[in-house]
């Protein structure tokens, strides 16, 4: 069976140098790395010029979108042929269109944001060239995964992503746990690209292409068989779980933490850890044709945002709590997106959304751990209010943004993802409806209680003594950024929300968002989580703020045994390294002692056989001539008898 | 006449020497064993010709003797130096030469 | 037609040079080593403009000459080129070089012979005794580049004598007309002849001039490397009288021309039989588990320049063996023995990378890898998919690229640092910054990163073989994750984390004469992995053909796009 593909408009004008995205980001990387020391001294400049520059390019080609026409506004430009080998042809081209251009927006305006932040946060490290030059290769491999015109250029972004995280997580490897902990998560994101590879493969056996086109025009056609096109969308979602972070393949995410501060704000927050919602909605039509993968999706996401909220509570670590909340985050992002067409433009504002708060609420977390001499633990933390204001605002509210507070971003998001999954009706609606109701009461526990521990309350710190703090507002290079992300997280979600903005202009890509029949009226619900996100605060106003904090965490011994599990994130790592790691070492081991005693005894051994024989058969050369000659004669005799018989009889 | 006498004599010869060489120690009585194998091969081969008509086992048994003198010669000099060095003339003391 | 013998040419050239380079006395080892960079360069620069006159799309060999050489067996002098032998011929041209400027100073280091002044062993880390020997003339770049770390080895070792650096440029020249002979012979005797007479230069690089304290394990490693490839030859030997038997019944006069024979139709009893002969001994060239054992001895003994050509080059004569030989002329045995042959492979992916993770030595490490990606290779070339072919054979040479370059920065180590032992580094990334970039972007191009070259070839791989059988091709790709492991785990014990060996604090970072050997090849891996075109361009077509000739299509995709069969967007 055939079937056309999908069209999109050619390059012109402005497109036709959307690589331009890539590329300047891509220079800036190259400057930097190949430069050496001697940029050491402007090099953090090259590096924010590059990203901003890629950021303007953004704004052009978002501006040149907007005048076109609706049809029109998805542009592919086809750059150079990759990889030709008869029937597989892959080209590397870019697709510019509603989808992956909200995303250059968010990833080079936040990137560069960030980029200023690290001229700060970074201006004491001896290697802040290099750091500049990852984040710049960074941007140039995020780019080329969201603007891939087919499945293989995102692939290829997709592990240089993966490159450029495992790079700035070791940034400072001189720390074995840094070393480890980059290595993890290289290590994960490649069982889930296993899933992508595979997806990719099985694309290719079935359509002949990789090209968006032609998949998504063969999925659109409803050709491809359920049970191929749910394996595709169930393998590209392995490849999205390793990606994002998420269940069962969330453990690497809050070891990255090790990282930079302004890394976990810009990689592990705001951008490459949401690529697997990308590429979910991006994979819409693939995701549209199967039920069964959407279910899968919305059970992972659903699962994960409980893991991620109830981790997140345990933990005094003011990074890792941020970490497990973007796992819970994107698990609402997943939740949605799994909820198909009507879920698919409230995942991305969601996701957008976060990326405002989240890079805020870690670039704030950056802020205070940089006053605090690079103390991240909450409970040495307490009434930085006073000491620094700027932070505690912008903090305050990426904060509230993150609750939903109403009016702030996450308000208008996160409801409208509780409402939606009500909205999927039956059973499974309530279900899913009331773990992402309980998930925004605990969200709302544990940021109030990270946000309480850290500004507020009495300090449990000094000021005096060997171990002195004199914490500071952070300079204008950091707190600028900071400003601004607040600004985005307070106005984002209205923005996206007013007039159904964002969801007609996704519409394209996505799919028309079908206004479900309501479970609950909207006003119900917004009540209803406004209620359930106080008792979440109230909870921990009470227990962290109404009563003093201990300043060191309680043993294991005195919390509950759900604390306990909490603390040692759910045993995630215990199931990992039971099921996979202690196995593949003794594996790895026994095969090292077998392939020296078994496989390459094998060939020693024959050599001592042959060795040992030709041993024994000296022997026969005694030295005696006379035995020799005997020899001789018994030869010759043998021979003649030998003959007679032939011959003779 | 008949020649199966000749050829008789011949294996008998030949079977004289073969066990001189196996059995004796004493280098010269080996080398001389060896003679009587020459020889007895020697007669087989003139004994054949005269049966034969031909001068071909005439002329190898020639050819025969011309190399048996000239081992001889070489024998005798390699035995003669063993001598020299071993004191012993026999062949089971010159086992140097093995494994 | 082309007139000019391209090949002969590319044969000829480094033969004569080595017989000229081997009459050298050993004080001139400089000029030696001048001329032998030289005359590779020289060739480096024909191999590239024979690439630019060779006609990709042009059906059978090119540059072909032929002449009768034993013609009452048929045996005929018969060149040419086709787009896979044609890329190695290039791989062949840009290593060797490379090789030669890697190896510049190795052999500085090693004692000296015994001299008039007594020749006591030199306690001062292998410099010339003070009596002012009357062989170092080419010694004043001795006193330069000894590394320190020659002290603690030295001063346990027994005397070793000094290597000659001639002999070595002269081994390295015969290995280099020898694989270009492997390469580019169309007679089947010829290649036979090539494919033994290769063993020997190698033969004396390990025995002779690998690692100067461990006379035992080299000639150990030597010998088994020898005796082993010996094994393979002789079946194949056999092998190839058989075929040459076979053509006598088929044609008028026997003959051992690879065009002739591929026209035969053996019955497939006969061909079961061939086809083992050959394979078993490309098997052990390439080499295939479990065939393997030598490899990891050879490449930790043989010189790191010895290793980089071993690996490279010498092992991919039997990957070429396996599609020039085994599949063309017994197609119907290459169908038979295809599982056999493919189970093999993806056994040695995942045996190879295990292996590779569990090794304390970074040459045995990367020797495994090496296994590793033989199961690649061998694994795109009986999936009998042009997509899996074409990525086996750009293995063949990125394999070259990436592997050679691991294999270089473990040399810069071990010259630092006198030893291969895992355990012995730690940290080096805050020393040797450049030396320790150098080895993640080869460790990454191992790993098949997208935007390096391996990534092309083993996505090719892969792909074209999920068609032809989704379960191998599944199985196969998980084999990814473990080769993260072992090239991460490898750069994660020696390059980060603190400093642990006192040694290590004030090792040099990379030289300029180790940058430029670095440089190109770095290069060509993000340039071939960005833009492979001009290499898959010569070699598609000659692998389309092989598998065309053969019976094998690729298969067409259930639900094709209808407006471009190419897919193109």
């Amino acid at each position: 069976m055939t079937h056309t593909p999908v069209h999109y408009a050619a390059a012109s004008g402005a497109f036709s140098v959307s690589w331009l995205l890539i590329l300047l980001p891509l220079a800036g990387a190259a400057v930097l790395l190949l430069g050496g020391r001697r940029t050491d001294r402007f090099g953090h400049l090259i590096g924010t010029l590059a990203a901003a520059a890629s950021f303007v390019v953004g704004v052009v080609l978002f501006a040149a979108m907007l005048g076109r026409s609706g049809d029109d506004r998805a542009v592919s430009q086809h750059l150079f042929s990759w990889i030709p080998v008869n029937g597989f042809q892959v080209d590397v081209g870019l697709l510019v269109d509603q989808l992956s251009i909200v995303f250059v927006l968010l990833i080079t305006g936040v990137g560069t944001l960030i980029h200023i932040y690290s001229i700060g946060y970074m201006a004491h490290d001896p290697a802040r060239r290099k750091f500049f030059a990852y984040m710049n290769l960074f941007l140039a491999s995020m780019l080329l995964l969201v603007l891939g015109n087919n499945f293989l250029s995102l692939y290829a972004g997709w592990e240089l992503v993966g490159l450029s995280s495992y790079l700035l997580i070791k940034f400072w490897e001189d720390r074995p746990a840094a070393a480890t902990a980059a290595n993890k998560a290289f290590y994960m994101n490649r069982v889930g690209d296993v899933g992508l590879a595979i997806a990719i493969m099985l694309m290719f056996a079935t359509v002949g292409s990789t090209s968006y086109a032609d998949v998504f025009g063969a999925a659109a056609a409803n050709v491809i068989g359920y049970g191929t096109i749910s394996a595709i969308a169930l393998l590209l979602l392995l490849g999205a779980c390793g990606k994002s972070g998420q269940f069962p393949l969330q453990a690497w995410l809050p070891d990255a933490m090790e990282g930079p501060t302004p890394i976990s704000a810009l990689i592990h927050a705001a951008t490459m850890v949401t690529a697997g919602v990308y590429l979910i909605v991006r994979s819409a039509p693939i995701f549209n044709e199967t039920q069964a993968a959407r279910t899968v999706v919305v059970v992972i996401g659903a699962i994960t945002i409980l893991l991620g909220c109830v981790i997140g509570c345990a933990y005094d670590d003011i990074k890792k709590v941020l970490a497990y909340s973007t796992v819970s985050q994107i698990g609402y992002m997943f939740l949605a997106v799994g909820l198909g067409p009507a879920g698919y433009a409230i995942g991305i504002m969601h996701l957008l959304a976060h990326g405002f708060f989240k890079a805020g609420l870690f670039l704030g977390a950056g802020s205070v751990i940089h006053a605090m001499d690079d103390d991240q633990d909450l409970r040495h933390y307490g009434g930085l209010w006073r000491y620094m204001p700027v932070t505690w605002a912008t903090f305050g509210l990426g904060f509230l943004a993150i609750i939903g507070f109403p009016g702030l971003s996450g308000f208008f998001t996160k409801d409208r993802i509780i409402e939606t999954a009500f909205d999927k009706g039956g059973t499974s609606g309530y279900l899913l409806g009331a773990v992402a109701l309980l998930g925004a009461g605990i969200t709302a526990f544990y940021m109030s209680r990270l946000f309480l521990m850290t500004f507020h309350g009495r300090p449990r710190w000094s000021s005096e003594g060997e171990d002195a703090r004199h914490p500071h507002e952070s300079p204008p290079t950091m707190t600028g950024p900071m400003i601004v992300l607040a600004v985005g997280s307070t106005f984002a979600g209205g923005l996206f929300v007013l007039g159904h903005s964002m969801q007609d202009w996704l519409e394209p890509v996505a799919g028309e968002g079908v206004e479900g029949v309501h479970t609950f009226s909207p006003i119900v619900l917004t009540a209803l989580t406004l209620v359930v996100v106080a008792g979440g605060f109230a909870a921990a106003w009470l227990r962290y703020q109404a009563r003093p904090v201990e300043a060191t965490a309680r043993p294991d011994t005195e919390v509950t045994l759900v604390t306990v599990a909490a603390r040692h994130d759910l045993f995630a790592n215990t199931v990992n390294e039971t099921i996979a790691m202690r196995p593949g070492q003794f594996l790895t081991r026994f095969l090292v002692w077998l392939d020296l005693v078994g496989v390459d005894g094998l060939v020693r051994g024959s050599a001592a056989g042959i060795g040992g024989l030709s041993g024994r058969m000296r022997r026969l050369q005694t030295g005696f001539v006379r035995s020799y000659a005997l020899s001789m004669l018994g030869g010759a005799v043998l021979m003649v008898g030998a003959l007679l018989l032939v011959w003779g009889g | 006449m008949n020649p199966a006498n000749y050829l008789i004599l011949a294996a008998l010869l030949f079977t004289i020497g073969t066990a001189g060489v196996l059995v004796r120690r004493n280098a010269i009585v080996v080398f001389m064993s060896i003679e009587l194998m020459l020889n007895a091969s020697n007669l087989t081969l003139v004994t054949f010709s005269r049966l034969h008509g031909t001068l071909d086992g005439q002329v190898m048994a020639f050819f025969v003797m011309v190399v048996a003198a000239a081992e001889v010669v070489i024998g005798l000099a390699i035995i003669l130096s063993i001598f020299r060095t071993r004191r012993s003339a026999s062949v089971d003391d010159v086992n140097l030469l093995k494994y | 037609m082309n007139s000019v013998p391209w090949l002969t040419i590319l044969l000829v050239i480094p033969a004569l040079a080595a017989v000229v380079v081997a009459a050298f006395p050993r004080r001139l080892a400089t000029q030696a080593k001048q001329l032998t960079l030289a005359v590779t360069l020289a060739v480096l620069v024909l191999a590239v403009l024979a690439t630019f006159a060779y006609h990709p799309n042009r059906a059978g060999f090119q540059f072909s000459q032929h002449y009768d050489w034993i013609s009452t067996f048929g045996i005929s002098y018969a060149v040419g080129v086709d787009g896979i032998s044609l890329v190695l011929i290039l791989l062949t041209a840009l290593l060797v070089p490379v090789v030669v400027l890697s190896s510049w100073d190795e052999f500085d280091g090693d004692p000296q012979d015994e001299g008039p002044a007594g020749g006591a062993l030199p306690e001062d880390g292998g410099l010339p005794a003070g009596g002012g020997l009357p062989e170092s003339g080419g010694g004043t770049a001795v006193l330069v580049a000894t590394p320190p770390v020659r002290v603690e080895a030295v001063a346990q070792a027994v005397p070793v004598p000094r290597r000659s650096v001639p002999v070595f440029c002269a081994l390295l020249l015969v290995l280099e007309a020898g694989l270009v002979g492997v390469f580019a012979a169309t007679d089947v005797f010829l290649f036979y002849v090539f494919f033994e007479a290769i063993l020997i230069p190698m033969y004396f690089l390990i025995g002779s001039f690998g690692p100067a304290q461990q006379q035992a394990q080299r000639s150990y490693a030597a010998v088994k490397f020898l005796i082993y490839s010996l094994l393979g030859g002789l079946l194949m030997l056999a092998a190839v009288i058989g075929l040459y038997v076979v053509s006598a019944e088929h044609l008028a006069h026997g003959t051992f021309d690879f065009a002739s024979l591929r026209q035969l139709d053996i019955t497939p009893g006969v061909q079961k039989l061939l086809f083992a002969g050959f394979f078993i001994a490309f098997a052990i060239k390439a080499p295939l588990f479990p065939f393997h054992t030598w490899l990891p001895d050879a490449g930790a003994q043989a010189p790191v320049g010895g290793a980089v050509l071993l690996v490279g080059l010498l092992d991919k004569v039997g990957t070429f063996g396996l599609i020039r030989y085994c599949i063309p002329l017994f197609p119907d045995a290459s169908d038979y023995f295809a599982p056999v042959v493919l189970a093999l492979a993806v056994i040695g992916i995942f045996y190879g990378a295990l292996l590779a993770i569990g090794q304390r030595d970074m040459k045995r490490l990367v020797s495994y890898t090496s296994l590793a990606h033989f199961g690649f290779i061998a694994l795109g070339l009986f999936a009998f998919t042009s997509q899996a072919g074409t990525g086996a054979v750009l293995y063949m040479v990125n394999h070259g690229l990436s592997t050679g370059l691991l294999f270089l920065v473990v040399g810069f180590l071990i010259a630092r640092r006198g030893t291969a032992d895992i355990g012995a580094y730690g940290g080096l990334a805050k020393v040797t910054p450049v030396l320790a970039g150098v080895m993640l972007i080869a460790g990454l191009s191992s790993l098949a990163l997208p935007g390096t070259n391996s990534f092309v070839s083993e996505f090719l791989v892969l792909v074209g073989t999920f068609t032809y059988n989704k379960a191998l091709a599944i199985v196969a790709t998980t084999g990814i994750v473990l080769a993260a492991i072992y090239v991460l785990y490898l750069y994660q014990r020696t390059m980060t984390g603190p400093i642990t060996h006192e040694a290590n604090r004030n090792l040099p970072d990379l030289s300029w004469r180790e940058k430029a050997v670095v440089a190109p090849m770095i290069a060509l891996i993000i340039g071939l992995g960005v833009y492979p075109k001009p290499l898959l361009d010569i070699i598609r077509p000659s692998v389309t053909a092989t598998y065309t000739d053969v019976g094998r299509s690729d298969p067409a995709p259930p639900h094709p796009v209808t407006s471009q069969p190419g897919g193109r967007s």
